[in-house]
């Protein structure tokens, strides 16, 4: 089979016959996204194989871990339900707390799934697809641990269908499309759908792959699934049409989102919220949440399923320049914000941010800081995204940092706005602590489900970035 | 009917392999690949897909829908004075008509691509090559007139690098 050069005329003729947009642009300077020589019929191995031979200790520990988290959650969502919000730490100066910064930190993580399968996809960028799969998935589980907190703080989530402009018996008493928060149903109502779908899409090929690998039952229940799927060229050719309708929907419909969760905030006359700044605040926070995270995931998922061929230094490089260069913004953010209320002249919003920078809160606002300028600074050097515990430690960092940005904007602005007689201090209780860490052990457990019985890595993508050296046994390069 | 079913290991050979059956008057009745082959709708004479006009249809009917709705239940089914605000308020609009655009457009590109192609959830299929989904590549010719005798296919496909030829019912 090697018999078919470049070097011939055909072959030559063919290249330049047929331009070829998507193909790997390998030059001899190039590092190669996908090292160790690996295969076509070795990514499907590598990949598959996890997931067929079933998981290790490692992996239990982690799942019994996220799980016990996610039961503490339940629990104490169930009384909170039962018994009322009044079981949290708010009081009426300090109206949104916890829920709320929990709810804007998950809508924040998911981010950067869509970025990385759509923005990238858009702007061709070949390092996404090692990483796209599982990112998409976080974002999927993210939107599902945000929309646990809303639903929540209705107080009576029996209720909750009463967002949506349905007829009812009050003389069909519709919604009122003026507010913020129900722009929010739509958004992220129309963010989790296109979300899934489009990660349901990449999918199907690689559920096709694990089907014809799998035998019996499981045969059935992944061809069900993969909807009888043969890669067929004509269906390709639709397939990778409808990837990038998509993407060229997911790309404007991620920057909705979270411009909307903010004018949950922008639009009302808190001091502190009432910015302009806060759409491309809140975006460009969300994306370097979400890539943090995305690291967090990918560092810890390379080291225990092996991925280090697919999950190169040269991706973990280039979501560290993500997360220096995204940072550096939002540090341009918190500046502007203090910049505008300074040249506001508006005692209230001066106040509100020496309230946060000095005021009885003022650990919160440094921890944000700190976390979320400073930390990732340290990615300029190659020595320090070349240390992945250096790395690792930077990711959580500015999960944290991030948190308490949400925490430190809702927080302390309420506790203290216009009337010094109102107002009050905030301490959270351990119902709200408990739900918190109720979502974190629901969005790890989803994950691990997700590690255990799908391909982390879209392997079809991948395939197509594969050294043109190594795509099959012996090629023509 | 019969055909021949050429099993290719590189993409590239696919490619050459396609454009000189072609040239012989071979019609391609289909290629399986493991992944998409750039280049391959243009050897194969593809036509571009339409979807995009699906998209761009379904876009606009969820844009409709949205300022619709709004404008009906706000404006003239329950008129309610929030704030002072007109009961008409359109920029305030702007942001579920946006977000309705984008449901319908995306929902519809989903349905659509996987209805034209024939995929449901549950449809089995049956591989004549099986390797297909995971590195081979399968070139089938449907026999008809006027394509060249059996020996000079195979020999072309083998020349180019197809480690399998064969003939079967389809």
């Amino acid at each position: 089979m090697t018999t078919i050069s470049t070097a011939t005329p055909k072959a030559s003729a063919i290249h330049h016959a047929t331009p070829q947009p998507h193909a790997p642009a390998h030059s001899a300077t190039d590092i190669p996204l996908i090292t160790g020589g690996v295969t076509r019929s070795d990514v499907t191995r590598n990949v598959m194989d996890p997931i067929e031979q079933g998981v290790n200790g490692r992996w239990w520990a982690a799942f019994a871990l996220a799980l016990t988290a996610l039961l503490i959650g339940v629990v104490c969502t169930w009384y909170q339900i039962k018994t009322g919000i009044g079981t949290w730490g708010l009081n009426r100066t300090v109206g949104w707390a916890f829920d709320i910064t929990n709810f804007v930190f998950w809508v924040g993580i998911g981010h950067a799934g869509t970025l990385i399968s759509a923005v990238l996809l858009l702007l061709r960028q070949k390092w996404r697809t090692s990483i796209n799969r599982s990112a998409e998935a976080m974002t999927i589980f993210a939107v599902i641990c945000a929309g646990i907190f809303p639903v929540i703080h209705m107080g009576r989530p029996w209720l909750a269908h009463w967002v949506f402009p349905l007829a009812n018996t009050r003389g069909t008493l519709w919604v009122n499309f003026r507010s913020p928060l129900l722009w929010d149903v739509f958004a992220i109502g129309t963010y989790f759908t296109v979300s899934l779908l489009f990660w349901y899409l990449g999918l199907i090929p690689d559920l096709a792959t694990m089907r014809d690998r799998a035998k019996g039952l499981r045969k059935k229940v992944l061809g069900f699934f993969a909807m009888g799927w043969n890669g067929a060229a004509r269906t390709w050719s639709r397939y990778e049409t409808a990837c990038v309708l998509l993407a060229a929907l997911a790309t404007p419909l991620v920057v909705s989102v979270h411009s909307v969760v903010s004018t949950d905030f922008a639009t009302s006359f808190v001091p502190g919220w009432h910015a302009t700044v806060f759409p491309p605040y809140f975006v460009i926070g969300a994306v370097f949440s979400g890539f943090a995270m995305v690291l967090t995931l990918m560092l810890i998922a390379r080291g225990v399923m092996r991925f280090e061929n697919y999950i190169t230094m040269k991706h973990i490089h280039a979501m560290c320049k993500v997360i220096v260069f995204t940072g550096s913004i939002v540090g341009l953010a918190y500046t502007t914000e203090l910049f505008t209320a300074w040249w506001s002249g508006v005692g209230y919003e001066v106040f509100a941010f020496k309230n946060r920078m000095f005021g009885p809160m003022a650990w919160s606002y440094w921890i944000m800081f700190g976390c979320n300028v400073i930390a990732p600074q340290a990615l300029w050097f190659r020595k320090v995204r070349n240390s992945l515990g250096a790395v690792f430690l930077i990711t959580l960092l500015v999960n944290v940092g991030m948190w308490f940005e949400r925490f430190v904007i809702i927080v302390t602005s309420l506790t203290r706005d216009y009337l010094p007689s109102s107002w009050a201090s905030y301490t959270p209780t351990w119902i709200e602590g408990g739900t918190m860490l109720g979502a974190f052990g629901l969005f790890f457990t989803l994950f691990l489900l997700f590690c255990r019985f799908l391909p982390m890595i879209c392997v079809f993508e991948v395939k197509t970035v594969l050294p043109p050296s190594t795509g099959s046994k012996g090629g023509h390069h | 009917m019969r055909r021949t079913v050429a099993i290719f290991e590189d993409d590239h050979a696919l490619l050459l392999a396609v454009r000189d059956a072609r040239k012989l008057g071979c019609e391609i009745t289909e290629v399986l690949s493991p992944h998409p082959v750039h280049g391959l709708d243009d050897v194969m004479g593809l036509r571009k897909s339409r979807l995009p006009w699906v998209t761009l249809a379904a876009g606009l009917a969820g844009l409709a829908l949205g300022t619709w709705l709004q404008y009906w239940t706000s404006a003239v089914d329950w008129p309610i004075n929030v704030g002072g605000k007109p009961f008409d308020s359109f920029p305030a609009f702007v942001p579920v008509m946006f977000e309705l655009t984008v449901l319908a457009a995306g929902v519809a590109t989903f349905v659509f691509v996987l209805g034209r192609s024939g995929l449901f959830p549950g449809k089995s299929v049956k591989l004549s090559e099986p390797r297909t989904t995971d590195d081979r590549f399968a070139l089938y010719i449907n026999h008809k007139e006027g394509m060249p005798a059996k020996t000079e296919l195979h020999g072309l496909l083998r020349g180019h690098g197809a480690i399998a030829c064969r003939e079967e019912d389809c």
